[in-house]
């Protein structure tokens, strides 16, 4: 750690504190954003709500921020109830989607608005300003105003603006989302370098999912206002809870299979069904046709003249090229393959097999015959 | 001639150099512009006729041989003039205060709390305009409590029933052009009370729609005439009325002063918004380049 950054380290005192979100219900008509939705975040861990829009992730950051009220449940900070306690009171520091930054001041103004606000003199109020603007790289444009600035630069001020007042709790509404790609990646790391320097308390919203497993200690998946898992990045991408997580964490296929005296049935193997975090995927009786998850990696590919699939598309990732592999008529999977193995062109017959000894199934969702052979799968790519 | 920016405006000016045979004929160029000119020329007469024949009358001499400024120097010395000219710059304050300090938390907090109702709002804010002042001063004076009737105060609480539609829209369209939830939001979030947020966060990032209203509420009561007059208070535009019995000249004099009195106070406050755009414009050049 540089000197600078000790010296701005030593500006922002870190005071993260334990939220509890006990049972939040909180009914917009006859929708229910937030319905028995528990939460605890511990001192200084940086939780993400991740899912779809209008699962309610937004409606359960602005109860806590104390912009919505709930119509049950209870939010307690440190142990103490904040039903009473208006917004300006809750020492939270946020952050919006939306530039947020007050047009009509400089850079400094705004991050010194809090501190004015909390009645910090003059000069104590300049140089904390200038300290937090110092620590987010922008203490060179302290004198610009918001219309002067780009995006990003905007997005850092008000992260420096909401962590210049000492937060207990910072809240981060989606804030990377109205940014170029290349800023969003930088941002989103000086966001969690800082976070974990400075040991705050943080709740961020977001539906992007790299951004999530990336950033997160630990990821709560919502559905319609409940949480379908809390869990750490690896653990949500490993073993999901239910098949919503499994397919909303990463790339899934969805591939149809028959159940055969509890075991499934498919791409010519039989396995076991996949009991994930604990709990059991549900009775299927032997018959029951199926879809059953599996990730990319989970599947192999192999050039075959006899294959009964044709490689559609190939896409370099990086460490691996993703093989789209259409089955059948308009059925494609994709599979992982790693650069050291032949790389199959597009057009050549290949055959996909199951790498996994047991997999997760899931309702059979859409059309597809069943077929134990695994060659009438759905098209599944559902985050990519 | 017209301008080149006058032809951007009309067709692509590319298609014109790359396509010569499709070319635009210079008739039709021409009367385009030939129109617009006439609306221009009938729009000024409009407006510039009554002036220039208000003007001429007040400098004439009363022989008709020639002209003289005696009207506008006597204009100073005429019994209650400066007393109307007053009583009327105050009344302009006056209303301007009240209805910024009445609709300014009112809009923002239809805004923020009511958006569903602000066309309700906008409907009702019609009202004003809708009924005629002799009827609202008759039903203002058989309510109104005796101790206001007799201050100018009670005139300034019926010139802000009238301003109202303006100052309304004006402040509604401020508040369209911000965001204004998340700015309120974010000052709450920092610590700031309602009253800090509306002073130190809204009202400088309202300062267009604010200024808007300034300017319409300050002429509305500049030349209201009726409401003054059944109130029997002496504002400006009374005296010019009750003056012209006595000495036309003066009196047309006093109104041509008053009319360029107006603009003058308008174009001032205008001027402080387009400096401030143009700061802005280019601030966001250089931000830019």
């Amino acid at each position: 750690m540089t000197t600078t950054q000790r010296r701005a380290d030593n500006a922002v005192q870190p005071r993260g504190a334990t939220v509890e979100l006990r049972r939040l219900r909180r009914c917009f008509g006859a929708t229910a954003a937030l319905d028995a939705f528990s939460l605890t975040l511990a001192p200084g861990e940086l939780v993400a709500l991740l899912g779809p829009s209008g699962c309610g992730k937004t409606t359960a950051l602005r109860v806590l921020a104390g912009f919505e009220t709930v119509d049950e449940g209870r939010v307690l900070l440190d142990g103490h109830d904040q039903a009473r306690i208006p917004p300006q009171k809750r020492d939270m520091g946020m952050v919006f989607q939306s530039y947020s930054l007050f047009p009509n001041m400089t850079a400094q103004d705004n991050v010194a608005f809090g501190l004015r606000m909390r009645k910090v003199g003059g000069p104590q109020r300049k140089q904390r300003a200038l300290q937090v603007l110092e620590m987010v790289g922008l203490e060179s444009e302290a004198q610009k105003y918001p219309h002067q600035m780009s995006g990003g630069q905007q997005q850092r001020v008000a992260l420096a603006r909401a962590l210049a007042i000492e937060p207990r709790v910072l809240l981060l509404d989606e804030p990377l989302s109205a940014l170029d790609a290349k800023v969003r990646v930088q941002l989103r790391e000086q966001i969690r370098v800082l976070q974990t320097r400075l040991k705050i308390t943080t709740l961020f919203v977001t539906h992007d999912q790299e951004e999530a497993l990336s950033m997160a200690d630990r990821v709560c998946v919502m559905r319609a206002g409940r949480i379908e898992q809390v869990d750490t990045p690896s653990a949500l991408y490993a073993t999901p809870a239910t098949p919503f997580v499994a397919e909303f964490v990463g790339t899934m296929n969805r591939i149809p299979g028959v159940v055969e005296d509890g075991r499934v049935r498919l791409l010519n193997t039989t396995v076991d069904i996949r009991t994930a975090a604990g709990t059991p995927q549900g009775d299927h009786a032997t018959g029951t046709a199926v879809d059953v998850l599996v990730r990319p990696e989970g599947l192999a590919v192999t050039a075959s003249p006899s294959g009964r699939g044709v490689v559609m598309t190939t896409t370099f990732l990086g460490s691996v090229t993703r093989l789209g592999v259409l089955l059948n008529d308009d059925v494609v999977v994709y599979v992982d393959q790693p650069n050291s193995a032949t790389q199959i062109p597009v057009g050549v017959p290949a055959e996909v097999t199951l790498r996994e000894h047991d997999v997760m199934v899931a309702d059979r969702t859409s059309g597809g015959g069943a077929s134990a052979e695994g060659v009438v799968p759905v098209m599944a790519d559902t985050i990519s | 001639m017209v301008a080149l920016g006058e032809v951007d405006a009309l067709f692509d000016v590319e298609e014109f150099i790359e396509q010569p045979q499709r070319r635009f004929s210079g008739a039709g160029l021409r009367s385009v512009a030939w129109w617009r000119g006439i609306v221009l020329f009938c729009a000024g007469a409009f407006f510039l006729v009554p002036i220039y024949a208000a003007l001429r009358f007040s400098l004439e001499k009363p022989s008709g041989t020639g002209f003289t400024l005696s009207a506008y120097t006597a204009i100073p010395s005429q019994a209650g003039f400066t007393a109307a000219l007053w009583l009327s710059l105050q009344l302009a304050a006056a209303t301007t205060v009240i209805m910024l300090v009445l609709m300014v938390p009112t809009s923002v907090y239809v805004h923020l709390r009511l958006p569903e109702l602000r066309r309700f709002f906008d409907s009702i804010t019609i009202v004003p305009i809708v009924i005629p002042p002799i009827v609202l001063i008759i039903g203002v004076l058989q309510v109104a409590p005796t101790f206001l009737k007799s201050t100018p105060y009670l005139l300034a609480l019926e010139y802000g029933i009238l301003a109202m539609p303006f100052v309304y829209r004006s402040l509604d369209a401020g508040l369209r052009a911000i965001d204004l939830k998340t700015l309120v939001e974010a000052s709450r979030s920092l610590g700031g009370r309602w009253g800090s947020t509306l002073w130190r966060v809204v009202v400088p990032n309202l300062r267009s729609g604010l200024l808007s209203a300034v300017v319409l509420t300050v002429a509305l009561v500049l030349g209201e005439f009726t409401m003054a007059s059944l109130d029997l208070f002496q504002t400006l535009p009374v005296w010019i009325y009750n003056f012209a019995q006595d000495d036309g000249s003066v009196s047309t004099a006093v109104s041509l002063l008053a009319l360029v009195l107006t603009w003058v106070v308008l174009m001032a406050i205008s001027a402080i918004d387009l400096r401030r755009i143009q700061r802005t414009a280019k601030t966001r050049k250089d931000a830019r380049s």
